[in-house]
């Protein structure tokens, strides 16, 4: 029985250990925000917060992630007030918004690494989340928004 | 039996593919179900309005009746219907947003419902072809003043005044004479029992009065719930019960299920069932292409159990596509006289008269959408009923196909429209929600079918591969007096009928027979092309290689006679005027009635002019950087890009800056079109710079974002400057979602020459630069 902590509530898991985090979020508890964009780490639309540090969920199986703490987007914020969600809906960010919950929780995660990262650091750091809509010029400008206070 | 033979399976465009037996699909079809007040004709009369448009065309026409689309409670809420499916055009808002304007609701106390599929009751749902506001700005403003003018007419019974001294404003209704004013809420009920006003007595607010259209101030209605991971797309929808599911399908169009062996699949934790999925020969349009379905208690166990099933497949006849051969297959054609679809003067003679021909032959492959959310759909079939939760971008059309798949009545179909993790056109094609519901019928119990991005990339509907040739006869002065374009593309026709070699007339209108040039010879040609794998609609469709291609050979002309880019482009574009194209059989126009929406030059001609201003073309600007321009007419507006790209010494791109000018006539939300502009460049420049399908024995070779990469932010324009040009009183509303991405790759192109002196005529760019 592996046990794990999402959103600061304890789950347990009796399948296969190595099913990807992806899943068992999703599919198993429940917890649909977090994305299925490529399955190889490719696109970030997966991307959950362990610990203090952004992972991809669809590489990272539910053994990986065994005693540690998960945060995805139904848990950076109560009620949905992070400095980042709040900069995101202030510089209207998302066309289809598929790909935004990994692009957050991966600006939260870099924000809490460097809280005020400079443009080419942002433009680094959100590299490696797709967005096929393409709304990175929003999405630079909402991390430098959320760095600086919202 | 061949899907085509069934005229009533294809939509929308029946017109545009010439096959025969095939009639227009019925518009009156089930008129007399409702008891609302449907027009199912246009509803927009000559004499009430400065323009018409082709919405009456479309399957099933438009509804104009604010009984289907608006509700009042009693607490005042407004419920407001959204009718077309939401992929990131933001048109889940403002649709809705039409309607509020216009009853004098206020936007905080509205709520957005999305329609089921059901386009008897609300009219054509087609998301696509940038048509949602084209389309519905009109009815949208008829069906809020229908609205406003009934509570205006119950508020006036109540007070017994006359119905001319009251007036809505902002969720009330008031009585100025004598200060009284009743909610919204509390005249509902009332008001439901109003006559319909006429639509032709309807008077429309004036645009100075506006609260919200025009404005940009109001943000879509999903912002907060897509920050916090509530919004629900297609993937995210869960039943009790349900089972997760993935489809092993053939990896070559056309191929077979030969054999399959499911041990190794059922020993993986979780996996409870391997079974074969019925397919469709191919063409079949959105029809299933069959496979092996591995079903089991989560996704992840399904992916892990098909990666370990044997199957044994027979390829068929397109089991020999090979790309490199296909290239050379379309060169060669593009080399020879082909069909002639437009013709003006002589160009055959005037080409061997003239002092000077440029000629280039450019090269766009297939492309794929890779939405960010992979096709997935959930079905619930029970004995001769049918739920479907889905990401459609034609939920009617989903619901008619699921209904002849499973042999059951329309009205037993229920198709739930979730929000979109992107479209591009991919998913106009509901071939995932068939094989959902065949699963479901089949298992008894509601399944998910769950592509995975390798699946995307290896069995969807591709953006076509193209060869066109363009020759350009000048003569002693430079003066460009002969212009030959060939083009030669497999046809999305193809998908509905064999034996497809000619592009169909919606193909042909995007940028090629109604290239707007003012030149006295010109002869369009389309030779022969016939297609291996199934051909679908990529966001602006044709237009990506015709801008390519013509807006590149302006580029070349203008390297050739030592012009300026956008002083060749003006010239050949020529004097301002209606372009007349009496030798075009059919012009497809976009669907649209070409008096309302001619292709205007004096239009063009400003978008250019006015990226030229705002875009500071001719500006000084860094050694090895370089501008570039180009200007397209598609889905009936007018767009003018000019990227700035800076190229190093070993070849890599950036792009420093991007303007882009769009006349799109009438807008609603420019704080929308910003964003499918700025999201267009990135798009245009993921195709220019990577964007490639290749096939080797009849497979696709390229699996994941790794082999088929898109832009990342990283390398995205640093800024993109969007400029739109203020619509006359009566300029008809045009496409926005689609004409951004064509002018971009041939404007990136000749930027590149500009700062390199390398012209590129095959896309993508890949590693040309780096030689």
């Amino acid at each position: 029985m592996i046990k794990i902590k999402i959103n600061g509530q304890e789950q347990s898991w009796d399948g296969d250990p190595d099913l990807p985090l992806l899943w068992f979020l999703r599919d198993e508890v429940g917890l649909t925000g977090t994305k299925f964009g490529c399955g190889q780490a490719l696109c970030g639309a997966c991307t959950v917060i362990v610990d203090k540090e952004a992972v991809r969920s669809c590489i990272t199986s539910v053994n990986d992630v065994a005693g540690r703490e998960v945060t995805t987007i139904e848990g950076l914020h109560p009620n949905g007030d992070h400095p980042v969600q709040k900069a995101w809906r202030q510089v209207n960010v998302p066309q289809c918004g598929f790909c935004q919950a990994g692009q957050i929780m991966q600006a939260a995660a870099l924000l809490m690494d460097n809280a005020k990262p400079s443009h080419d650091q942002i433009r680094e750091a959100m590299a490696g989340n797709i967005c096929r809509c393409g709304c990175y010029q929003r999405i630079e400008n909402a991390v430098h928004l959320a760095s600086t206070g919202v | 039996m061949n899907f085509i033979d069934n005229p009533k399976k294809l939509r929308g465009f029946e017109k545009h593919v010439r096959i025969e037996k095939v009639s227009r699909r019925s518009i009156l079809k089930g008129l007399g179900v409702t008891g609302g007040f449907v027009l199912a004709a246009p509803v927009m009369s000559r004499q009430a309005f400065a323009y018409e448009t082709g919405a009456g065309k479309m399957p099933h026409g438009v509804v104009v009746d604010p009984r289907v689309f608006v509700a009042v409670a009693p607490d005042g809420i407004v419920t407001i219907v959204a009718h077309r499916s939401e992929m990131g055009t933001g048109v889940r808002t403002s649709l809705p947003l039409i309607v509020a304007e216009e009853m004098e609701a206020d936007w905080s106390k509205v709520k957005v419902q999305q329609a089921h599929g059901d386009e008897v009751k609300f009219g054509n749902q087609d998301t696509d072809g940038s048509r949602s506001t084209r389309h519905y700005l009109i009815p949208m403003r008829q069906i809020g003043a229908s609205a406003r003018i009934m509570l205006e007419q119950a508020a006036a019974k109540r007070w017994g005044v006359p119905a001319t001294e009251v007036k809505a404003v902002n969720h009330e209704v008031v009585h100025s004479a004598s200060g009284r004013k009743l909610g919204f809420g509390e005249l509902a009920a009332d008001a439901a029992k109003e006559s319909l006003p006429s639509v032709d007595s309807l008077k429309l607010k004036a645009p100075k009065d506006f609260r919200y259209l025009t404005k940009g101030q109001i943000s879509i209605v999903d912002l907060h719930d897509i920050t916090t991971g509530k919004a629900g797309y297609g993937a995210d929808v869960r039943l009790p019960g349900m089972k997760y599911a993935v489809i092993a399908r053939p990896p070559v169009t056309g191929g077979k299920l030969v054999s399959f062996d499911p041990a190794d699949a059922m020993k993986v934790s979780g996996v409870e069932k391997v079974m074969q999925v019925r397919g469709w020969p191919w063409p079949s349009k959105f029809q299933p292409l069959g496979g092996v379905a591995v079903i089991a208690r989560n996704t992840g166990a399904a992916i892990k159990g098909r990666d370990a099933l044997k199957i044994v497949w027979d390829d068929g006849p397109n089991g020999k596509y090979e790309s490199v051969a296909y290239r050379k297959e379309l060169e060669e054609a593009a080399r020879k006289p082909g069909l002639v679809v437009r013709k003006e003067g002589d160009a055959d003679a005037a080409l061997k008269s003239a002092d000077k021909v440029i000629v280039g032959e450019y090269y766009v492959p297939h492309l794929a959408h890779v939405s960010m959310e992979p096709p997935v759909a959930v079905a619930d079939v029970k004995g001769d009923k049918a739920e479907i939760w889905a990401p459609v971008q034609s939920p009617g059309g989903t619901r008619e196909d699921v209904a002849k798949t499973l042999g059951i009545p329309e009205e037993n179909v229920t198709v739930n429209v979730t929000l979109l993790g992107g479209g591009f056109g991919r998913k106009s094609k509901c071939d995932y929600a068939l094989e959902a519901a065949l699963l479901s019928k089949e298992l008894g119990a509601p399944v998910k079918v769950q592509w995975t991005r390798e699946d995307d990339l290896h069995n969807g509907f591709l953006h076509t591969v193209s060869v066109e040739r363009i020759e350009a006869g000048l003569d002693k002065s430079g003066k460009v007096i002969a212009w030959r374009h060939r083009s030669v593309a497999p046809s999305i026709a193809s998908t509905f009928a064999a034996g497809t070699v000619h592009q169909a007339s919606f193909e042909l209108g995007m940028g090629l027979v109604d290239m707007p040039f003012e030149i006295a010879n010109i002869s369009c040609e389309n030779p022969e092309a016939a297609a291996y794998t199934r051909i679908g609609w990529f966001r602006s469709v044709s237009n990506i290689p015709r801008a390519f291609a013509v807006q590149s050979m302006v580029g070349e002309i203008a390297q050739a006679t030592g012009r300026d880019q956008k002083d060749m482009l003006l010239e050949l574009i020529g004097s301002p005027r209606i372009v007349k194209l009496a030798s075009v059989k059919d012009l497809w126009n976009y669907g649209e009635p070409y008096d309302s929406y001619p292709i205007d030059t004096a239009r063009l001609r400003k978008v250019v002019e006015l990226v030229a201003e705002k875009g500071e073309w001719g500006r000084q600007v860094p050694k090895g950087h370089g501008l570039g321009i180009a200007a397209h007419r598609s889905f009936v507006s007018y767009i003018a890009t000019i990227v700035e790209v800076a190229v190093d010494d070993k070849g890599k791109l950036t792009i420093p800056r991007v303007d882009t000018a769009i006349d799109c006539g009438t807008f609603v939300n420019p704080e929308r079109i910003q964003s499918q502009i700025e999201g267009a460049a990135i798009m245009g420049l993921s195709l220019a710079k990577y964007g490639e399908i290749t096939f080797k024995d009849g497979k696709v070779q390229q699996k994941n974002y790794d082999d088929f990469p898109v832009i990342r932010m990283d390398e995205s324009p640093l800024v993109t400057n969007v400029h739109i040009v203020p619509p006359g009183p009566d300029t008809p509303p045009s496409g926005v979602g689609e004409p951004g991405v064509p002018p971009f790759a041939p404007a990136l192109i000749n930027a590149i020459f500009a700062a390199t002196g390398k012209r590129i005529r095959s896309l993508p760019i890949g590693k040309q630069l780096e030689a």
